[in-house]
């Protein structure tokens, strides 16, 4: 059997950042939201919040362990099977990795190590300060990997020079044209991933009556949290995303959307079932001239539509997965929106903790963000295909040339056993200390 | 000196930085293995636990400069060493995790479970990390455009797996010297008997080494011995190697522990003087290596490089330095430890 090593590096890299990504957004809400809990432990001397901080910080440290120890695979993973890739891109897309290892993974985990087991050893001071940093820090990490992928999108700050892709200009090439866009909006989706997180255990908590004063407290500030973070993701940062693609990926843009052929007043597609060669998209509800309007600021700009893309030479990504990955997430967003004011609006009434079916859905919610993430990615991702850097490499020259299919039908495997057996062992440990709960305190109101 | 050779020098302190630091956590590791009970076990742990995460960042840092500052060398051996790259991979992955995952269950059998994970999850790179180094010094079979095939069997000829047995005996002797420091009573007593078995293993191996590394490539060994560098790493070895079993027998245990990071960053440092200016030599043909000048970035990008270096680096060391100060002194095992 002919085993395809560009086909296989390809899934596997799709595997490993895929798993990898599920557990940085964890962190980076929790952590912040930690930086609030524990200061009002510190400063106001409130027990509930110090047990929250100490039950939650258990939790962010094995998130953060199975995010590092799934971390390390990605910084390899560009010179093991993208040699080709590494080789033409390395004098402009290195740097921010190393500047990601140097300003960001260096204080987050040396502060997480402060956090987590300095409780009793730094003053209390300190200690806020140790989660500040690692809060931070996360953000850093955060920041300059977008800045490493945003760059692939939409390059910029550069020149093709010597058979490779050579800096000009490194602020050019840092702030190009999708960087704060990219990194704005994913730090929501970060932010609404850990808010989901505490809410639904919190809810948990409540429902079961385990350290039920904790959890009423981590309870209010996540629902509220939650609902700033859910409004932002739509706007103004994922609304200006969207402008942003429009604007410099025009094929994405048209996949994305569903816009099989280009016209002025287009229409925004709400729902519809896409199919592939030729692109087609059937039993479509559409509102007439919104799409222009969204993304020109112009009801009668013209859109390109996937068809005269192709027409004029330019090669679209795959309209199926791109069209039906950005609906779902929008659909999510829509709906982290809805779930979470109808939470603020009961706790304004009074009723939230008696809600049982509400705090059962929270529970029950705390995928949903990682989900929404991830879709988000896989339409920046394979919405660039078939470019691995836009308009300047594909993707099926970027692959190491020297490592073979079987290596890499190895690899995959044991990729795809060993993070199962995490996820399993994540979900299954974070279960247990859930159920344990913070020690419970008297129940007193809080409102 | 030009912006390639500080990046040369910058890469490899980098890599010292990594064996310096991650090297006791990778010795207290395999040394876990042998371990009494399991509250010597926690023990071990716990004297790594806040810091190791950190450690291992000079890693990542090292392999994001190497990218940044020689793409080639990056693409070019990392995808070489693709199997031997994976192995590390998963075992790292294991180490990390266990250390967290262990004491979540009361129950001996998952303990063990996890404690074997952390053990081999620590010895795999320990070796590996040699035998790479092993590889390059022997020189890899690259062709004149810069390609490299190389089977993964191919990895482990004997000078290789000589030079990865040494290592790991380097980072053993490391590790255990480390725990000398962090424990006491009985504990302390043992490790220090370690180190000092170890260190016997450790001078034996390595002076076999460097008579093999004399026939095996001989090329290393062209005009380094008019470099003066050359000769302050070889006294600092030499001396550091001497000092460490009488400081240890003397009840000295930080002084120790000085020693055997002295030891390898002179080995280190002597590694970088005779391979430079090659970054991986070329076995088929010496003019086919990647040099610090064929295969480096731009003079824009090393300089963008080096700015960043030069803002990044003090930070690191001062709060590297901040976090050891809050962990000094012996491990206590309290509510907040694995
Ligand atoms: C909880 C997470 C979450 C939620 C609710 C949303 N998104 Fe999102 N989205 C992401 C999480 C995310 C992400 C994972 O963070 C992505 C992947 C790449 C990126 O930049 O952010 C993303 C990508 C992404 C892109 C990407 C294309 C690219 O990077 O090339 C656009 C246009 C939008 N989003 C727009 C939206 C809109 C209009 C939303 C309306 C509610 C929305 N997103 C909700
Ligand atoms: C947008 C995508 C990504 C984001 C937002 C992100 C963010 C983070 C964060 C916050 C951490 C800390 C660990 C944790 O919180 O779980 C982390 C760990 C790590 N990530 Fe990612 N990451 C992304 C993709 C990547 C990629 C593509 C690479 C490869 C270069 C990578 C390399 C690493 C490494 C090496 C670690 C371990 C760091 C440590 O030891 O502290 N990440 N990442
Ligand atoms: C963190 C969330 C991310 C997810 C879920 C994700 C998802 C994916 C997917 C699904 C692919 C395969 C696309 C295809 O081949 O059709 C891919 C490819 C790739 N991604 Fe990402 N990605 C993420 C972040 C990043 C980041 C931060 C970088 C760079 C720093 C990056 C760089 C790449 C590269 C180099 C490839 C391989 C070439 C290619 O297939 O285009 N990705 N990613």
């Amino acid at each position: 059997m002919d085993l395809d090593p560009l086909f296989l590096s390809r899934l596997q890299f799709a595997l490993t950042i895929g798993f990898h990504f599920l557990f940085p957004p964890l962190s980076i809400g929790l952590a912040w939201l930690l930086v609030w809990i524990e200061w009002h432990g510190w400063r106001r001397g409130d027990e509930d919040y110090v047990r929250a901080g100490k039950f939650f910080g258990k939790i962010l440290g094995l998130t953060f362990a199975v995010g590092v120890a799934t971390g390390i695979v990605m910084e390899f993973q560009f010179g093991t099977n993208w040699a080709e890739y590494s080789k033409y891109v390395g004098d402009i897309f290195g740097a921010p990795l190393a500047a990601e290892a140097i300003f960001a993974f260096f204080l987050e985990s040396t502060f997480l190590g402060l956090y987590l087991f300095g409780r009793n050893r730094v003053s209390k001071g300190m200690h806020w300060f140790s989660i500040l940093m690692v809060a931070v820090g996360s953000t850093l990490s955060a920041f300059w990997i977008i800045v490493a992928n945003s760059w692939q999108q939409t390059p910029a700050g550069y020149e093709i020079r010597n058979g490779r892709a050579e800096l000009t200009d490194f602020w050019a090439a840092t702030f190009n044209p999708s960087t704060a866009d990219r990194f704005l909006h994913t730090f929501v989706g970060c932010l609404i991933a850990g808010a989901f997180l505490m809410a639904g255990i919190s809810a948990y908590l409540v429902l079961k009556n385990r350290g039920t004063q904790v959890g009423r407290k981590t309870l209010k500030i996540s629902l509220i949290f939650g609902l700033v973070v859910s409004v932002l993701a739509l706007f103004p940062t994922g609304d200006h995303h969207a402008k942003q693609v429009a604007r410099t990926q025009p094929e994405k843009f048209a996949a994305m959307e569903g816009l099989i052929h280009g016209q002025i007043r287009a229409p925004l597609a709400v729902f519809g079932i896409p199919s592939e060669g030729p692109p087609e998209l059937k039993f479509k509800i559409g509102i007439p001239g919104l799409l222009s309007l969204m993304a020109f600021g112009d009801a009668d700009a013209h859109v390109p539509g996937i068809e005269d893309l192709r027409e004029a030479g330019r090669p679209t990504p795959p309209f199926v997965i791109t069209f039906i990955c950005f609906h779902t997430m929008v659909g999510l967003g829509t709906l982290f929106i809805a779930l979470t004011a109808l939470g603020v609006f009961l706790l304004y009434r009074r009723k939230l903790f008696e809600t049982r079916w509400y705090l059962k859905l929270l529970l029950w919610a705390i995928p949903l963000p990682l989900i929404a993430c991830e879709l988000g990615w896989i339409v920046a991702e394979v919405g660039r295909q078939p470019w691995v850097v836009y308009r300047i490499l594909k993707t099926k020259d970027a692959y190491s040339a020297n490592v073979t299919g079987g290596e890499v039908l190895f690899s995959i495997i044991m990729f795809g056993l060993i993070y199962l057996l995490l996820g399993v062992l994540y979900v299954f440990i974070m279960a247990r200390s859930i159920k344990r709960g913070p020690t419970a305190l008297p129940v007193k109101e809080v409102r | 000196m030009d912006l390639n050779m500080v990046w040369f020098l910058l890469i490899w302190v980098l890599l010292a930085g990594y064996a310096i630091l991650d090297g006791f956590d990778l010795g207290v590791g395999v040394l876990h293995l042998f371990a009494r009970d399991d509250r010597q076990r926690r023990i071990h742990l716990n004297a790594i636990g806040p810091v190791w995460d950190g450690n291992e960042v000079w890693l990542l840092t090292g392999g994001g400069a190497l990218f940044a500052a020689f793409p080639p060398v990056y693409a070019t051996v990392f995808s070489g060493y693709y199997l031997a790259l994976m192995l590390v991979l998963f075992a790292l992955i294991f180490r990390a995790v266990s250390m967290e995952f262990r004491g979540q269950i009361d129950n001996p059998s998952w303990r063990r479970l996890w404690d074997w994970a952390f053990g081999l999850g620590s010895l795999i790179p320990a070796i590996i990390f040699g035998v790479a180094i092993g590889n390059i010094l022997r020189g890899l079979p690259i062709e004149a455009d810069g390609s490299l095939n190389i089977p993964f069997l191919a990895l482990l000829n004997p000078y290789a797996v000589l030079i990865g047995v040494l290592s790991l005996l380097m980072f053993v002797m490391h590790g255990a010297a480390y725990l000398a420091v962090k424990t006491e009573g009985d504990l302390q007593q043992r490790v220090a008997r370690w180190t000092s078995g170890v260190w016997m293993a450790f001078v034996v191996v390595y002076l076999v080494a460097t008579i093999a590394t004399f026939f095996v490539s001989s090329f290393l060994f062209e005009g380094v011995l008019s470099n003066p560098l050359f000769w302050i790493f070889f006294l600092l070895l030499l001396a550091s190697i001497v000092y460490i079993p009488i400081v240890n027998r003397a009840g000295k245990f930080l002084r120790a522990f000085l020693g055997s990071s002295a030891t390898i960053a002179a080995m280190i440092g002597l590694t970088a003087v005779s391979l430079f200016p090659r970054m991986v030599p070329s076995s088929l043909d010496l003019a086919s290596s990647l040099t610090i000048y064929n295969a480096s970035s731009t003079p824009r990008t090393l300089t963008v490089m080096l700015v960043i270096a030069l803002i990044g680096l003090p930070l690191v060391i001062v709060y590297t330095v901040c976090i050891y100060r809050a962990f000094a002194g012996k491990v206590v095992i309290s509510e907040d430890s694995y």
